[in-house]
């Protein structure tokens, strides 16, 4: 189900140029679309339909093209994800250490869904699959840091600190 | 020349536990004491510990320890390094290691291992080329321009009997010679699938961080072998520290002229390029790859035409995985007899598993194939922890099934792990006790799998969908002895009817657990009851009356209200209230709360 909340697009005229640029250096490689969509991805944190547009008219693919591949893989991001990005890894290992009950606590504390975001724009909640830190299970990150062996009764500290 | 050198572990899982600063905080402390002249730090790939990282390896002596903090760094430079008085508090020990070894090699988790795909992981600094070259690499690519025909690459590399690490274990060599056809004439590709999406799987991973260069080596010698010049890595972007290093170790072998045109002045051409992969679990199967890597939603197609005859971009193209790729280099140097005197009859050399879950050495561990898989479990795992008894192990991850404690005495190679119900899969080892419910566990593939099915063929985009309703059906309480057959019914349709391995393998958790564990899904059915007490519509929780102080804690903070008592009475649960959140048997302090 896609979500309906509307966020105006901000996209400036720097990120525009930054855009155009790589399309115009990687645009005559084969396969490029994948990569320049993860381009504007890194200069816009996500990919609005402007973006999509952008991409469109340039390499001269069609919208329901770009639209298509940006919403079959899971990192292409529609809409803008919190200022604090969680994720918390569902994979096997964690699963069977209770990564769960993890996810479950952050979704009561923070009363979104997976996949949301709080409406203070503050933080995005995820769950991914395997961060490869399995020796640490269960594992969430915050943005770039991990979390490991984790408790479901860290979480309120843990989320203390970005407040 | 050092006197020393000190390894410390720079893979993803150590750098989580803080191994960054720990080399920062050596570098500076070996400066303070004026030994940065004598003491090297190094830092490595994964050494495959992980429970126990970030790690650290002294060398010459071999000392190993673990949980190193910067804190403990000032007493290692000045004891260790300085005085060369080892700090006994944190060399590694743990129940099966018994006082007084020191040496890494010694202890009961390497001691089993035989390393060829890892051999460099913990060993070089991944991000220098002149350490991969130092330890023999890129000998092999020159061998193989200097001194052999594409033709005998070929029949050494099938002479030895690798078998793909990817998975479904064909013949490497095989896939290469019917690339081979028509050398020179038309455009082909070679691949490396580095798209490790088996959730618990990380060995491909810690190749790429730990090694980068055997790769690059491998897939030149493929470009050979079937005459391609342009080789693409897709690999995770959920690997960062693996990305940067590919790119590091490709830049690097382009300057040394053994990537690019004219290698070693043979004439031989050969680049390769990465592809990031965006998060899409069925882009590990060959052609929904090869679709991703064209720059397409990564769907699968139907085979034939096999990749080999018409892959990327419609060429002839041959795809291995990492550890396949890992495994190339030193068979052209040692021979094909070599690498065929490790394994079983029809599975040679080794295979690399990463053993996870319930067991106490998490990590990466390397054995010749045909070791058994309590070996694996008891000695090199070493054992479960909290005395808890071993249930299961699930190897393969959404495609795989489950191994029972019956046939922890098998040897783990290709076939035996077919004929139980299970498959070799990428090498994710994830071990369950008595804690873990196998109708859950089955219920989280599916859950995984419907997340991943691409969509694109019916029986697996519907019919796993309704396995996973079955499922949740059962774990609710409202199963019907019907119902086990109808999943198993529906288990051989998709089996027989999916378009690709994604599909067809998907009600492998399914079918292994009905098979080893179906008085579990019986108790479910017919009892209403979890014996792992882990599925919570079936759990009812209750007071001890003896143990309950009255304190009132849990009835505060029960969100249902569903508790209720006088101050210093014992408390009653209502069953009919209860929304079984699990909140009051946290809160308890007497310990009085239980669920049955």
């Amino acid at each position: 189900m896609e979500k309906t909340k509307m966020v105006p697009f901000h996209g400036t005229k720097e990120q525009e140029a930054n855009l155009l640029q790589a399309i115009a250096e990687m645009k005559d490689e084969k396969g490029s679309l994948m990569p320049i969509m993860q381009k504007a991805q890194d200069i816009y944190g996500y990919l609005p339909y402007e973006v999509q547009k952008i991409i469109s008219e340039q390499m001269d693919i069609p919208m329901e093209k770009i639209y298509g591949v940006a919403t079959f893989y899971s990192q292409f991001n529609l809409y803008p994800k919190g200022k604090y990005k969680i994720s918390v890894c569902l994979g096997t290992a964690c699963y069977v250490k209770g990564s769960g009950d993890i996810y479950n606590k952050l979704m009561e504390k923070l009363g979104i869904a997976g996949g949301e975001c709080t409406s203070d724009g503050k933080f995005s909640l995820d769950a991914c699959r395997c961060v490869g830190a399995c020796g640490l299970a269960p594992v969430m990150m915050i943005n770039e840091e991990v979390y490991g062996r984790l408790t479901v009764d860290e979480i309120d500290g843990i989320l203390a600190k970005y407040e | 020349m050092y006197r020393s050198h000190v390894l410390v572990c720079g893979g993803t899982g150590c750098t989580s536990s803080g191994s960054q600063q720990v080399i920062q905080a050596l570098r500076n402390e070996l400066k303070n004491q004026k030994l940065q002249d004598e003491v090297a730090v190094v830092k490595t790939g994964c050494h495959g510990l992980c429970e126990e990282g970030p790690i650290m390896v002294v060398y010459p002596e071999a000392v190993f320890y673990s949980r190193v903090r910067p804190e403990d760094i000032p007493e290692i430079v000045s004891e260790h390094l300085l005085k060369g008085r080892i700090v006994e508090r944190l060399v590694y020990h743990d129940a099966q290691v018994p006082e007084g070894i020191r040496s890494i090699n010694e202890t009961a988790f390497y001691k089993k291992q035989h390393r060829v795909a890892l051999r460099n992981c913990g060993v070089i600094n991944p991000e220098e080329i002149d350490e991969y070259i130092g330890t023999g690499g890129y000998e092999a690519l020159g061998k193989v321009l200097t001194e052999m025909t594409p033709d005998e690459v070929i029949q050494t590399i099938l002479d030895s009997g690798l078998r793909g690490r990817g998975g479904a274990g064909f013949p490497t060599g095989m896939k290469w010679r019917f690339a081979s056809g028509n050398r020179g004439n038309v455009q082909k590709y070679v691949c490396c699938n580095a798209d490790e999406g088996d959730p618990g799987a990380f060995m491909d991973r810690s190749v790429l961080e730990g090694d980068p260069h055997v790769v690059l080596e491998a897939m030149a010698i493929a470009g050979y072998a079937i005459g391609a010049s342009q080789g693409y890595i897709y690999v995770r972007a959920e690997y960062p520290i693996a990305v940067e290093r590919l790119k590091i170790a490709i830049g690097q072998a382009r300057e040394y002229g053994l990537l690019g045109k004219n290698i070693f002045g043979t004439g031989f051409d050969f680049d390769i390029d990465l592809r990031l992969g965006a998060g899409a679990f069925v882009c590990g199967e060959e052609t929904a790859l090869m679709t991703s890597i064209e720059g397409n939603r990564g769907e699968p197609r139907p085979r034939p035409p096999f990749p080999a005859v018409k892959g990327l971009f419609g060429c002839p193209t041959i795809l291995n995985n990492v550890e396949t790729w890992a495994n190339i280099p030193q068979i052209i140097l040692k021979g094909p007899k070599w690498f065929a005197s490790m394994g079983t009859e029809k599975s040679k050399g080794t295979k690399v598993f990463a053993l996870g879950g319930k067991i106490n050495n998490t990590g990466l561990v390397e054995i010749p194939m045909g070791t058994t898989l309590r070996t694996v479990i008891e000695e090199i795992g070493g054992g479960i922890p909290n005395g808890k008894k071993f249930k299961a192990a699930q190897t393969g991850g959404p495609s795989g099934g489950c191994i029972p404690a019956e046939h922890i005495d098998i040897p783990i190679d290709y076939d035996n792990l077919i004929s139980i119900g299970s498959m070799m899969g990428s090498g994710g080892l994830i071990v369950m006790d008595e804690d873990t419910c196998m109708v859950d566990i089955a219920k989280f593939f599916l859950q995984f799998t419907v997340d991943e099915s691409c969509g694109k063929c019916t029986p697996c985009r519907v019919g796993t969908k309704r396995l996973l309703e079955i499922l949740e059906k059962i774990t609710d309480g409202k199963g019907t002895m019907e119902d086990l057959d109808k999943l198993e019914e529906l288990c051989y349709y998709i089996k027989d009817n999916a378009l690709c391995g994604l599909g067809q393998t998907a009600p492998n958790p399914v079918l292994s657990t009905l098979r080893y564990f179906k008085d579990e899904y019986i108790a479910h059915v017919k009892d209403k009851k979890c014996p792992a007490e882990v599925c919570k519509k079936l759990l009812t929780y209750k007071i001890d009356p003896a143990k309950c102080k009255g304190c009132t804690l849990c009835a505060r903070n029960c969100p249902a209200d569903a508790i209720a008592g006088n101050i210093k009475e014992p408390h009653i649960i209502s069953v009919d209230k209860c929304i079984k959140c699990g909140t009051c048997l946290d809160k308890c302090r007497f310990g009085a709360i239980y669920k049955e």
